[in-house]
């Protein structure tokens, strides 16, 4: 189960806020006013008392929290399969069925955050307790189990057969509704801790997590730490911040300027590739494409980021840019790029190209940048690193944006491309959902040596995993 | 018969003494050393100047937190009054994907909008053996031509993507970062030659994949680093960082040092993702919230929870507009909000295990959720109700 030692009870309630969730809201649906309605049960010839029906549990979730029925009968079967109700009738299997069945609250004793991790010891008297009673009820891998140990604490062997035999007894001695409804409890207790092959383990948790000592160690507040946390906390005070009213608005802007951009919110024209199973959509919008559609082509005018992370869109700016004689500061911005991203190695062969073609006095493509900023550029070209052109590429970028951008923007050209971009109708919706078309995977950009313009006959990428 | 707990001393020789005392395990400088307690009370009062004591500067660190904390501040629902509800929203399926003999633990998507990496023993499509059991973390490279993974074997490991039948792939990986832990969350940056990376050992680090060399390391989280997130912001140099300390910390990358930090969550943080402007970025947590961080007025603007929802969000991301915000969680179930009013939009099922991992398709056109049922469901929207009259949800 766990990999590693296992922690103390206390540890796993920390690590599990959930359960504490759980075994709150099953308190409050068992209060004798606001919770669940009880009833008292008859079972063969005994009567339970403190029974209630599963869709009774989930109308009293269902109102409780304000959701659909689907979603409280979701949140019941997590509770079953977590232990924190079980089933009277058919122990076996933890499901929640929305009617009738009979179900009844779990023992705190028995729940799973009291009595983690369950011990094997107890599994062995438990599985011996059956096979007494009765011979033949251990189910499959219940005798695997017992076989398995049976042989690991053989040692104990003795000590396990006489609990299970003084467990027996005291229980004759109880009543026939208390026998029935603590055998219950006891199943359902180890049906959560020992699932049988094939049900999911709900206590499982994932691997690591807390295996760092630092999490477990109660740091010693040394003058030191005190002192960091003043300064970061008066560096925060100083930090200039935005009012939030000013920052809440821009987040208003920005989901209302890009509603109609978002395909999962707004939907997309012809269809959704992925609905429709019509790939017209991704070839209409490939990277690079002849003719861009006009929501593309708005995208643009959004920020200049949005702009130069598109390929057609930067090749547009940058012919703008060619006939203003300023194409050099795209192409520089773009060489400082390529050293922030490159690989180590090429960093000096870089930063040299970069010199030559831009920065020297005299270059080919000499950019215009502000003396101060070629000054402490130059001499830090002394000692190359991949962000030795930061400032450089900044003042650039700033230029490009303030000066060039906007002018982009009202330009002939763009407003050209505007009208020239066209929506696309959108297509009919399939009504008949057996006339599929056969999914062809599209080919991986791995296969591919450079980026190629998509042809017609590119089929949807399903990526159907069966290997 | 009843439990108890005993605290275990460990009794031995003093780091700083060597006398045989009763000792506790103490840190300086991420170093583990095992003083007595003598030695770590002195050890704690040094670089005490004249009128200082543990006390004096502890009260004062409270008072300046407090100062920090105290800010008459709106919410983001409260602002968001005004705006238009949406609608009621059905997602269908769309693509099952089994293939996984295990638990998906990661996916990614491939810039090219179709494909996707996924993770747990086997990598999804080009299948890698890896020598290790539980592959937590995987990547697709921005040109598609290579994937980076890793996970308890706690090295990050780069696979070059080829379609060769004979070709062994795992002969061409490439290990590029070592940590002393698991990895737990791994990214790459623009381009095919940089990775980040997250570790169990409380550590982020990047790394150059050519020669495997460690560009940069941050440290500053007390706990596993479980989740990161790159900034898409126009110069391109920070990134977010979430943990088991319950805090989310904002990097540049340039310098190594944490620029912003926030801890409102009040349990692991298991995922954070950026909103699309780069001005905010969202966490899901073990305490069963999503929380929006705002960069700008550096403190929390909003939190999506409902009392229905117990389990844990372990995985989240935004629409392309940042208008919607889907979190799977571990009662495997997803839950669709909306992030401007803060109300739930939607509830999905289908899956049969916890969900793991939870990813918006690069265009927006659909998501994809992996989830410790083995499988993996891309879908998308089907037709959207527009709304008269909301029921519930509020």
């Amino acid at each position: 189960m766990a990999a590693g030692p296992a922690p103390p009870p206390g540890r796993l309630r920390a690590q599990m806020p959930h359960l504490r969730k759980m075994e709150r809201v099953v308190v409050s649906m068992q209060d004798p006013d606001q919770g669940v309605k009880m009833r008292s049960q008859r079972l063969l010839v005994t009567v339970i008392p403190h029974a209630v029906t599963g869709s009774d549990v989930v109308q009293w979730l269902a109102q409780k929290f304000c959701v659909s029925e689907e979603e409280a009968l979701h949140l019941g079967a997590v509770l079953v399969q977590h232990g924190y109700i079980y089933p009277l009738r058919d122990p076996r299997s933890l499901m929640l069925r929305p009617d009738e069945t009979p179900y009844r609250f779990q023992t705190p004793y028995f729940w799973t955050s009291t009595l983690w991790p369950a011990a094997e010891l107890d599994y062995a008297i438990y599985l011996a307790k059956k096979n007494i009673r009765k011979r033949g009820t251990l189910v499959d891998y219940e005798k695997d189990c017992y076989d398995r140990l049976h042989k690991k604490i053989n040692h104990a062997w003795d000590l396990v057969l006489m609990q299970a035999r003084e467990q027996l007894r005291a229980a004759k001695q109880r009543r026939k509704g208390d026998r029935l409804v603590i055998a219950c409890q006891e199943q359902t207790y180890w049906l959560v801790n020992r699932p049988p092959p094939g049900a999911p383990n709900v206590l499982e948790q994932g691997p690591g997590r807390g295996s760092c000592a630092a999490s477990r160690v109660l740091m010693t507040k040394s003058a030191d730490f005190y002192k960091r946390e003043i300064e970061y906390f008066r560096k925060a005070l100083g930090r200039t911040r935005v009012k939030s009213s000013i920052c809440l608005e821009a987040y208003l802007s920005f989901c209302g300027q890009r509603g109609p951009h978002d395909p999962l919110v707004s939907g997309c024209l012809p269809s959704n590739p992925w609905i429709s199973d019509d790939d017209a959509y991704w070839v209409m919008n490939a990277p690079t494409v002849a003719a861009p559609t006009k929501l593309r082509v708005e995208r643009w005018g959004f920020s200049f980021r949005e702009l130069l992370e598109d390929p057609v869109g930067r090749a547009h700016f940058m012919d703008f840019l060619g006939k203003e004689f300023s194409g050099e500061n795209l192409s520089f911005w773009e060489a400082c790029e390529e050293l922030r991203y490159g690989a180590q190695a090429q960093v000096p062969t870089l930063v040299d190209a970069v010199y030559e073609q831009f920065l020297a006095p005299g270059a080919a493509r000499w950019v215009n940048i502000d003396s101060r900023t070629m000054e402490q550029t130059l001499e830090g070209l002394h000692q190359p690193h991949r962000y030795v052109l930061d400032d450089a590429q900044l003042h650039i970028y700033m230029l490009m944006k303030k000066d060039s951008y906007p002018r982009f923007l009202k330009s002939d050209m763009y407003k050209g491309l505007l009208a020239e971009a066209g929506i696309p109708l959108g297509t009919k919706r399939r009504v008949f959902p057996f006339m599929w078309r056969p999914r062809h995977s599209s080919p991986s950009p791995a296969l591919l040596p450079t980026p190629v313009e998509p042809t017609a006959a590119c089929g949807l990428g399903g990526g159907d995993g069966v290997a | 018969m009843c439990d108890q707990t005993f605290l275990v001393n460990v009794f031995g020789s003093c780091d700083k003494c060597f006398k045989q005392r009763a000792l506790r395990p103490v840190f300086k400088k991420s170093q583990q050393l095992s003083y007595c307690s003598t030695c770590a009370e002195i050890m704690a009062t040094e670089g005490l100047h004249e009128n200082e004591t543990l006390a004096s500067l502890k009260s004062e660190a409270e008072k300046v937190q407090k100062k920090k904390a105290k800010r008459h501040c709106f919410v983001l629902h409260q602002v968001a009054e005004r705006v238009e509800a949406l609608g009621q929203f059905v997602m269908k399926t769309r693509r099952t994907l089994k293939g996984h003999g295990n638990k998906v633990l990661c996916m990614d998507w491939c810039k090219d909008k179709r494909r996707i990496v996924s993770s747990s023993q086997v990598c999804h499509e080009h299948a890698v053996t890896m020598p290790c059991t539980w592959v937590m973390a995987c990547a697709y490279a921005p040109s598609g031509c290579a994937i980076a993974c890793g996970g308890l074997d706690n090295k990050c490991s780069v696979y070059p993507l080829t379609f060769d039948k004979n070709e062994n792939m795992a002969a061409k990986k490439k290990s590029v970062a070592m940590h002393t832990n698991y990895l737990s969350a791994c990214s790459f940056t623009n381009s095919d030659m940089q990775i980040l990376t997250a570790s169990g050992d409380g550590t982020c680090a990047l790394w150059d994949v050519e020669s495997g060399q460690l560009l940069q390391s941050f440290h500053g989280h007390g706990a596993d680093v479980l989740c990161l997130d790159l900034a898409p912001s126009e110069t391109g140099n920070t990134f977010v960082s979430g943990g088991c300390d319950k805090k989310a910390m904002v990097w540049d990358m340039r310098s190594g040092q944490c620029v912003q930090a926030f801890e409102t969550h009040e349990s692991d943080i298991n995922s954070v993702r950026y909103y699309p402007s780069g001005d905010a970025f969202a966490s899901g947590s073990d305490d069963a919230t999503c929380r929006l961080y705002d960069l700008r007025a550096d403190r929390e603007v909003a939190i999506y929870s409902k009392e229905s929802i117990i389990f844990g969000a372990s995985s989240v991301d935004f629409s392309l507009s940042g208008r919607l915000l889907f979190a799977g969680y571990n009662d495997y179930t997803i839950n669709v909000w909306d992030v401007l009013k803060g109300s739930r939009v939607s509830i999905l099922f289908g899956h049969e295990n916890r969900v793991s991992t939870l990813r918006v398709s690069p265009d927006g056109t659909a998501f994809c959720s992996g989830s410790w049922d083995h499988t993996l469901r891309v879908r998308g929207m089907v037709f959207c109700f527009p709304v008269c009259e909301r029921r519930e949800d509020g």
